[in-house]
């Protein structure tokens, strides 16, 4: 049940998820209502990728994606891959030619996000060429250019320099209404996400607004073995 | 490995014993040294003079390999059905000699049989080869492509970019391998280089056939200058337009060569007595005819077939491994390794049949110059390859500094694998060219099947064609079950 004018978006019961045979996420009850800023956060191999991907299955067509080893396109370029974010949405004929020759039209809807993300110099370098902090701003742009009101992001500024990652996150909590990214870096979360939601060994351990995550909590989260 | 490597050489040991090796001709080191200094005094003129035969070779090869590459995507889609994968494998069995033979009837000694002999059973080997490495290229870019893309924008900016690199490098690497098949295509007759090659040798003109191998050669290295991936559309335009239109095909004819002509004679037999020409479909008459052509025939064909097959298998092992470290950085100077790396692309670059035909001038008929030519051709080959990955192993500080030490302990172990998995990758080439090398007098398959199209017998030619795409196939499947079994494969993994 989701609040009076917020729909609720995501509704799981009590749920088991596996993947090939192997249970990650065990008796999982969670709601998301549109509007939330939901940061998941957890020890490694606790079942965050797992989770976003599912919530992402719910929502494939109407969300943005933001993959934690990036899925770009080595041999294409930054503006080609940031590109991919809208294929689906133009036809096959407009697709094939702005591989060959960008319109100009695409051209402005694009550098503007690269800018955002400070790569716009690298506008036609190879992605296989960039570093791994500029291959992650790649894949955020990706997923800001799609431009879709729900916006889920595994790790997303993990190779990214402390300093500038806030950046990213605020740009990611103002392109998106509804947001869901894990996070390993605790402070972050705290910061860019309302709500958090700690994973451990596939179950949610709590489930709480940022203000009421005190370090006692996290202790317990990070280290249980 | 050991234990397999050394049950092949085993079954080579005992082939050697049973094949027929000899020198027959009278004086073959006289002949050698005509040869040599053929080498050294090329007669340029002849150049310009047979500067078709080379246009013809280009021609072929181009529009070949093009048809080849566009049928072979076509197949390509439809590889995860059984059928399509052993259509391919079948029509890739068949050496580009005996597709020009089953051509050959039909359409006369034109251009359309030489194209097609290389088009056709290129287009099963792009198939396949192009199936393989989309499958195995790189599946996480395509995660992130929007789920409701249309299937061709997921192939362009998902699957294509990442498999353009190895369909490039491959694509050229067989145009190629096209050039020289163009190059033999000449031996039975089609107007390519080798037509006029069989000329010189037979005649003993060797300055005038190194003439001609000089500018093949050269075509050949030159190759990564002049195809770039651009120019390549114009390139098959130009050879489209050259192509002799000096065909006349009838159609009729065709249809009634794959629906008559192939039919085994009994069925055909009672409609010829009779002057109707009827087909009468009568099996045990037709069982019989195999049975003759399989006891006569395609028995000893198959069995000398084997036979060399086995003994080059080895021998070709044998050779690139006591060779390849003449090339390799670790056993010889820069100089030495400079001067081998371009004898082995030279005889690499040399096909295979070119260098049967020299050694039949030197020594005679018998199966020693076609021991010799798969030998030292596929021999280059794997040494050129295992030489480039010895060379990518860096030795430890404290490696031993006697080379005979260096090369069993540390390069030799680090490279096996992959020098076997090569091999025989090979092995099936290897049956290929035994096969075909019947045409030069030894008698494995290509003998019989060369005597069958002199005598115009076609249906025996389809039979036995058909023999011998049965023991290819059945080779290269042994060679994959060797392969997985051993847990090696051609793909480098030098771990050092």
């Amino acid at each position: 049940m989701g609040s009076d004018t917020l729909p609720l978006l995501f509704n799981l019961d009590q749920e088991n998820i596996s993947c090939q045979d192997t249970t990650i996420l065990k008796n999982v009850t969670l709601e998301i209502n549109q509007g939330e800023k939901v940061g998941l956060i957890g020890p490694s191999g606790a079942g965050k990728t797992t989770l976003l991907r599912t919530l992402y299955q719910r929502v494939s067509g109407q969300s943005s994606f933001v993959h934690q080893h990036y899925a770009l396109v080595p041999q294409l370029s930054v503006f080609h891959n940031v590109y991919v974010g809208r294929l689906d949405r133009n036809t096959t004929s407009q697709n094939l030619i702005n591989l060959v020759y960008p319109r100009e039209q695409v051209r402005q809807e694009i550098f503007p996000v690269l800018d955002s993300l400070g790569i716009k110099e690298k506008s036609f370098v190879r992605v296989g060429e960039l570093s791994g902090g500029e291959m992650q701003r790649v894949a955020v742009a990706r997923a800001i250019y799609r431009q879709e009101s729900i916006l889920l992001a595994d790790e997303p500024v993990s190779s990214i320099d402390p300093h500038q990652a806030g950046a990213v996150l605020e740009l990611i909590n103002q392109v998106a209404e509804t947001v869901v990214m894990s996070l390993h870096a605790v402070e972050l979360a705290l910061k860019y996400a309302e709500r958090i939601i700690g994973l451990h060994n596939g179950e949610i351990q709590f489930d709480l607004s940022a203000e009421e995550v005190t370090p006692v909590i996290l202790k317990e989260l990070y280290q249980q073995s | 490995m050991l234990k397999t490597s050394l049950i092949f050489v085993g079954i080579a040991f005992v082939a050697v014993v049973l094949a027929d090796l000899e020198v027959s001709t009278q004086h073959p080191w006289l002949e050698m040294g005509r040869m040599l200094e053929g080498i050294f005094t090329p007669e340029l003129p002849v150049i310009w003079e047979f500067k078709a035969s080379l246009l013809n070779t280009a021609v072929f090869a181009l529009c070949g390999t093009f048809l080849g590459v566009i049928l072979g995507i076509g197949l390509a889609f439809f590889f995860q059905y059984l059928p399509v994968r052993l259509f391919c494998a079948f029509i890739r069995a068949i050496h580009e000699i005996f597709w020009a033979f089953i051509f050959l009837p039909v359409v006369g000694l034109n251009s359309i049989c030489g194209v097609l002999a290389i088009a056709i059973p290129y287009a099963g080997i792009f198939a396949k080869v192009y199936a393989e490495i989309i499958q195995e290229s790189d599946q996480q870019p395509l995660e992130g492509i929007p789920k409701d893309t249309h299937r061709l924008s997921r192939f362009f900016y998902g699957v294509l970019p990442v498999i353009y690199a190895d369909t490039k490098h491959y694509t050229a690497y067989r145009f190629e391998c096209a050039l020289r098949s163009s190059a033999i295509l000449g031996f039975i007759g089609l107007p390519t280089l080798g037509y006029h090659l069989e000329t010189f040798f037979k005649e003993g003109m060797y300055s005038e056939a190194a003439a001609l191998l000089i500018v093949f050669y050269l075509l050949i290295a030159s190759l990564k200058y002049w195809l770039k991936p651009r120019l390549i559309p114009v390139y098959v335009v130009l050879a489209f337009a050259l192509l002799s239109r000096e065909i006349s095909l009838s159609w009729e004819n065709v249809a009634r060569f794959f629906t008559y002509e192939i039919l085994p004679w009994p069925m055909r037999r009672q409609g010829v007595r009779d002057g109707t020409y009827r087909v009468s479909f009568v099996l045990i008459p037709v069982l019989e005819w195999v049975k003759g052509i399989w006891l006569d025939e395609a028995w000893e064909g198959i069995w000398k077939t084997v036979v060399l097959t086995q003994i080059v298998l080895v021998g070709t092992g044998l050779f690139s491994l006591f060779v390849f470290p003449f090339a390799c950085r670790h056993f010889a100077g820069k100089v030495a390794n400079r001067i081998w790396h371009y004898l082995l692309i030279i005889v690499r670059t040399t096909p295979e049949y070119i260098l049967a035909y020299i050694f039949l001038t030197l020594w005679g008929p018998s199966m020693l110059p076609a021991v010799w030519a798969i030998l030292l051709h596929n021999g280059a080959i794997l040494a050129f390859l295992s030489s480039n990955n010895a060379d990518l192993v860096q030795l430890r500080i404290d490696a031993p500094l006697k080379r005979i030490d260096r090369y069993f302990y540390e390069i030799l172990p680090r490279i096996y694998g992959q020098f076997l998995a090569f091999l025989f990758y090979r092995w099936e080439v290897m049956m290929r060219e035994s096969a075909i090398l019947g045409i030069l007098g030894i008698y494995t398959l290509g003998f019989y099947i060369h005597s069958a199209i002199s005598d115009d017998q076609i249906d025996k030619v389809m039979l036995l064609i058909l023999f011998t795409a049965m023991l290819n196939m059945g080779i290269d499947s042994i060679s994959q079950v060797v392969r997985r079994r051993l847990k090696i494969s051609t793909k480098l993994s030098i771990a050092s």
